[in-house]
């Protein structure tokens, strides 16, 4: 292994502009003539638009134009979209609800957006928006996941009956019902996913501008996939065509989902410049405004069933699950609860019967879509506290009963569409328990016990699946698009070389981990690697990066694009040497003739396919070649995380005092990004179980968590120094045998934490986020159970 | 954020002339709370008087009271060697308010003029039997303190410093929420000798003593000797991250990690 290659670990190289504030943000991108826009929101969870009067507003200083719905409708844009229909049991599809970027009739969220201001400078853009006069009429509001399909509830959308976009099925329910009937235990559990808000540390951006002589559009925007909304933005909403519109997401800090979606600001941004006459419009969120309209994630409400025989083994699995969709469909909302949830049912275990019914509801809440592991952490929750409950009931070991269960013989085929390809889950699991001392636990708890604290132990076994694929599977589940990658590998004159990927970076470390592929394959310095991305015009279609799916998708499509560089520099340099390609060899950057001291460097190949004075017969010059690439198959990450946590029992105060995570991510390429992918991952899924919660009241639709006062993010002194091992099983179905590491800690983490809670509490009656408060309360009434 | 016209008096004589013409204007010292109220619209004072040009900063030590300067930072009154002698429960109070931004720009007549019921301060203040100093006049914590974000601070009245006994001993224990970091439940316990104070914060409306636990400890200062002592209820605040049982609960637990805390 070379010190900057395949398996290094490299320093980061972006950090150094990241670090030393030089990064180069949206925000950061002025442009001249620019206006500023400010969005009159709605302060109401549900409302009649009675009648909107800006006159006032346009006459405010600086003001430059306020725009509202019925202008966009004038212009005949389009709505926003869902990429991805699913059809209901019986077939039909699902019911989605219109989605202007201006709200027009009503108003369904608290946030929604109703008009635009577009002010010379932003505090007169605030100020004029201050000055719009709109008149609702109030409506009642359902906010709660639960209660969207009750009798009498509002309608989100006036045809859509029930507020339901779709009754969802997946598996076998006749086989599944007749497990049950012959188990000998059955374990059930209500479980509340609890809503989140992502809160990437950069709030989102739009800066649109319009060139008038050209008819050409440019957006500036906080996206992980710029083509994607590129292609939405022209084909869906009808802004221009794909040659009229160029995207842009330049340094992008933090996603986790919420900046995979073409949301209404960008939009309007891009339409309200033409509508001006040209001058650009720019949108900076304020952290507020984050908080009401980015897509919120997670927000279902299940039961599940676990069937066992007398020896532990798992004779099926039932669900049922209610998902919040919120008041519109966000751009891949449907997808998650269903085709990213349902499928991962399944677990580390070979389950012959599952079955699985998805309901997904409207609410007057802002749109929920993919957040870091979107359904995939909902699904290993369910599989991973059914576990543990079905162990604790059954006075089996956890890990044994586990053990029982594991899925051994690949590839292997789940009830639930997913097909494993390869894994050892008794390694993770081995592994896991030794570096956990989990044979020591006991004695720690009574240790712990001493100190009037409740000492608990939790383990979760995730698996999940990244790198969704191939394009025509996720085709004939509904997906409007294609799930591949691109890539583009320039090689200039003096063998320096560019890699143009549609992969996004926004945190992942893409600049170092995929120039580390380049400087391994070719043999060149890192420094003569750059990653070029985010920038239609500059790279050619690509699908951007979420779902994990950038190492095993968008770095083989680089990896098959080198394959073709490596082909013509061959071919060039066997022609250079005089020999016969099969004599050439090529290692450590240089090619040479087998049992001759005839070499060339890869460098001086580059320069000959350029300067072709001296080519071989029927080849181009120059050195640069594409790729796509579509997988055959999701790669499989799984795992065993061990959570050991200490309650204090006066206060409820949970503490985790010990963290284990053995992951098996295939081939690592740079074993210091993957540790800081597994660290921020547990560290959401800890905030998800401990201290994460966005809540609306129930009766004004009103968002109590709206600031950081309220909606506790985890920090550093929350969370433990982890224990982390990796264990090793080759991806298959891509050439470099790695499996996707972003999203595994947030999957993994909260069954982790929860097990362990209850454990120490002995007590399954908890809910996410376990806040002291509830802690204490499930203390107290444990006390006065054993009191009774 | 409104415009406003900004004034940075070096004087506390200018300072109570300006704020005495403008009507709508606001003493600001951190502005730890004033200004991301502005920023939120909540407030848009004509005028902002910022009283952090006065220079009123500093620690004295005396023999039976320590005078702290109402300009003072929280970091100040932290690391303060001579305070951490004389009322070291104090210097602990202070270097757990917010965060080090806060601390660092924050300061004690801010924190007390504003009377957030959740802020540290008031509870050391109740405790510890202080006495605020204004331009006026001196007022004891037990009249100074008026609940919900209210002070007998009349318009224009400006906090210069706060007198505070030392006590023999003194503790300070909280339960900060997790999201904000400010007190769900604060409570500062002092032996003054003749008698004992515990101020708490936090849990209610505004910062009050618990005369129960008071009446306990004067015969016995332990941790101890409040096992047991009930908080009322009802009066008590209840919100998403605690509820008035939790909070009358947690007055009890944190009471009897101040006395252990106690030096």
């Amino acid at each position: 292994m070379s010190d900057t290659g395949i398996g290094a670990r490299v320093v980061r190289k972006e950090d150094n502009r990241f670090l030393t504030g030089r990064g180069k943000y949206c925000d950061d991108i002025n442009l001249a003539n620019q206006t500023y826009a400010y969005f009159v929101r709605s302060p109401h969870a549900h409302a009649k638009i009675v009648k909107i009067n800006a006159k006032k507003a346009e006459k405010s200083p600086g003001v430059v134009a306020v725009l509202t719905g019925a202008d966009l409708a004038e212009d005949g844009l389009g709505g926003l979209i869902c990429g991805w229909s699913i059809n209901n049991k019986d077939g039909s599809p699902m019911k989605a609800g219109a989605h202007p970027a201006l709200a027009t009739d009503k108003v369904r969220h608290v946030g929604d957006h109703v008009a635009v201001v577009i002010g010379e400078s932003l505090a007169e853009a605030r100020a004029g928006a201050e000055l719009v006069d709109v008149k609702y009429k109030e409506l009642d509001a359902v906010v709660e996941v639960g209660k969207a399909r009750k009798r009498g509830m509002p309608r989100v959308h006036d045809e859509i009956a029930k507020n339901t976009c779709y009754e969802w099925a997946i598996g076998e329910k006749d086989a599944t019902d007749k497990a049950f009937a012959k188990a000998d235990h059955v374990t059930k559990l209500n479980i509340t996913n609890n809503r989140l808000v992502a809160n990437p540390m950069e709030p989102r951006v739009a800066l649109g501008s319009y060139e008038p002589a050209e008819e050409h559009f440019t957006l500036y925007t906080t996206s992980q996939n710029p083509h994607v909304a590129r292609l939405i933005l022209s084909a869906f909403i009808g802004m221009a065509p794909e040659n009229k519109l160029r995207v842009i997401a330049p340094d992008v800090g933090g996603g986790f989902g919420s900046k995979i979606f073409v949301y209404a600001e960008e939009t309007v941004c891009l339409w309200a410049s033409k509508r001006i006459g040209g001058r650009p419009v720019k949108w900076t969120s304020d952290r507020s405004e984050a908080f009401l309209c980015d897509a919120h994630g997670r927000d279902h409400e299940t039961t599940a069933e676990l069937a066992l025989d007398k020896d532990g083994k798992i004779l099926g699995l039932r669900a049922h699950t209610t998902a919040n969709m919120g008041a519109y469909l966000s751009t891949f909302a449907s997808a998650v609860p269903t085709y990213l949830y349902a499928t991962l049912l399944s677990g580390q275990y070979n389950i012959a019967n599952i079955y699985a019914e998805v309901d997904a509801v409207y609410t007057h809440t802002a749109p929920v879509d993919a957040y870091r592991g979107a359904g995939r952490p909902e699904a290993c929750f369910v599989v991973e506290r059914l576990l543990e409950v079905a162990a604790r009931e059954t006075g089996v070991d956890p890990a044994e009963l586990r053990r029982r269960n594991f899925v051994r013989e690949f590839p292997h085929q789940t009830p639930v569409i997913m097909c494993y390809d390869t894994g050892d889950f008794d390694a993770s699991l081995d592994m896991a328990m030794e570096m956990a001392d989990y044979k020591g636990f006991e004695d720690r708890r009574k240790k712990a016990a001493r100190q009037g604290k409740l000492r608990g132990i939790g383990f979760s076994n995730y698996i999940e699946a990244c790198g969704i694929a191939p394009s025509a599977a996720v085709g004939s589940l509904g997906a409007g698009v294609g799930l591949w990658e691109s890539a583009e590998v320039r090689v200039n004159p003096v063998g320096t070389v560019e890699v143009l990927t549609g992969s996004h970076s926004h945190g992942q470390g893409h600049e170092t981990t995929f120039a580390q592929l380049v400087s391994d394959r070719l043999g060149i310095p890192l420094e003569q690697v750059s990653i070029v991305h985010g920038d239609t015009d500059k790279v050619q279609m690509g699908m951007g990066t979420y779902g994990s799916r950038s190492g095993a998708v968008g770095m083989t499509a680089i990896s098959k694009a080198i394959d073709k560089v490596e082909a013509k520099a061959r071919k060039i340099a066997s022609h250079l040497m005089e020999a016969s390609e099969s004599d050439v060899e090529f290692s450590g950057g240089n090619f040479t003739v087998k049992g001759t001291d005839k070499s060339l460097a890869f460098g001086e190949v580059a320069l000959a396919a350029y300067v072709a004075h001296n080519m071989p017969e029927d080849t181009e010059p120059g050195l640069k070649e594409g790729a796509f690439h579509d997988p055959s198959n999701f790669t499989f990450p799984a795992g065993c995380h061990i959570c050991e946590v200490e309650i204090d029992a006066e206060t409820g105060v949970t503490k985790i005092v010990k963290w284990t995570a053995v992951d098996d991510f295939g081939k690592i390429i740079n074993p210091m990004i993957v540790e800081g992918q597994v660290h921020g991952g547990i560290a959401q899924g800890v905030g998800q179980a401990l201290t994460e919660a966005c809540i609306y009241d129930p009766d004004s639709g009103q968002l109590i968590t709206g600031s950081f006062m309220d909606y506790c993010m985890p920090r550093a002194d929350d969370l433990p120094s982890y224990d982390l091992g990796f264990t090793e099983t080759a991806c298959p179905s891509n050439p470099l045998g790695v499996k996707g590491c972003g999203e595994a800690g947030a999957i993994a983490a909260p069954a982790a934490v929860i097990n362990a809670v209850t454990d120490a509490l002995g007590t399954e009656d908890i809910s996410m986020p376990a806040t002291p408060n509830k802690v204490w309360n499930a203390i107290q009434a444990n006390a006065k159970q054993a009191a009774e | 954020m409104e415009n406003f016209d900004y004034h940075r008096p070096a004087k506390l004589a200018d300072a109570e002339k300006i704020i005495a013409k403008q009507k709508e204007g606001v003493l600001m010292s951190g502005g730890m709370t004033l200004l991301p109220t502005m920023k939120q619209g909540l407030a848009a004072p004509s005028d902002v008087v910022d009283l952090s040009g006065l220079g009123n900063v500093g620690i004295k030590v005396m023999k039976t009271k320590v005078t702290i300067k109402a300009g003072t930072t929280h970091a100040e009154v932290a690391k303060s060697g001579d305070l951490k002698k004389a009322i070291p429960a104090l210097a602990v109070l202070a270097g757990e308010i917010g965060d080090p931004h806060v601390r660092h720009k924050g300061t004690l007549g801010g924190s007390i003029a504003n009377n957030d019921p959740a802020a540290d301060y008031p509870a050391a203040l109740m405790a510890l039997d202080a006495t605020i100093i204004t331009n006026k006049r001196a007022i004891a914590a037990d009249k100074f303190f008026k609940g919900l974000f209210e002070t007998s601070l009349r318009r224009g009245e400006i906090v210069t410093a706060v007198d505070f006994p030392i006590p023999e001993k003194a503790g300070y224990a909280k339960f900060a929420n997790p999201a904000s970091r400010y007190a769900i439940v604060g409570v500062f316990v002092a032996n003054h000798g003749k008698a004992v104070r515990v101020g708490v914060t936090g849990a209610g409306p505004g910062v009050f003593r618990q005369k129960a636990m008071e009446r306990v400890l004067a015969k016995d200062f332990s941790a101890d000797a409040v096992a047991g002592i009930a908080t009322k209820v009802d009066d008590l605040n209840e919100d998403m991250h605690a509820s008035a049982e939790y909070r009358a609960h947690l007055v009890g637990v944190m009471a009897k990690r101040a006395l252990k805390a106690a030096k």
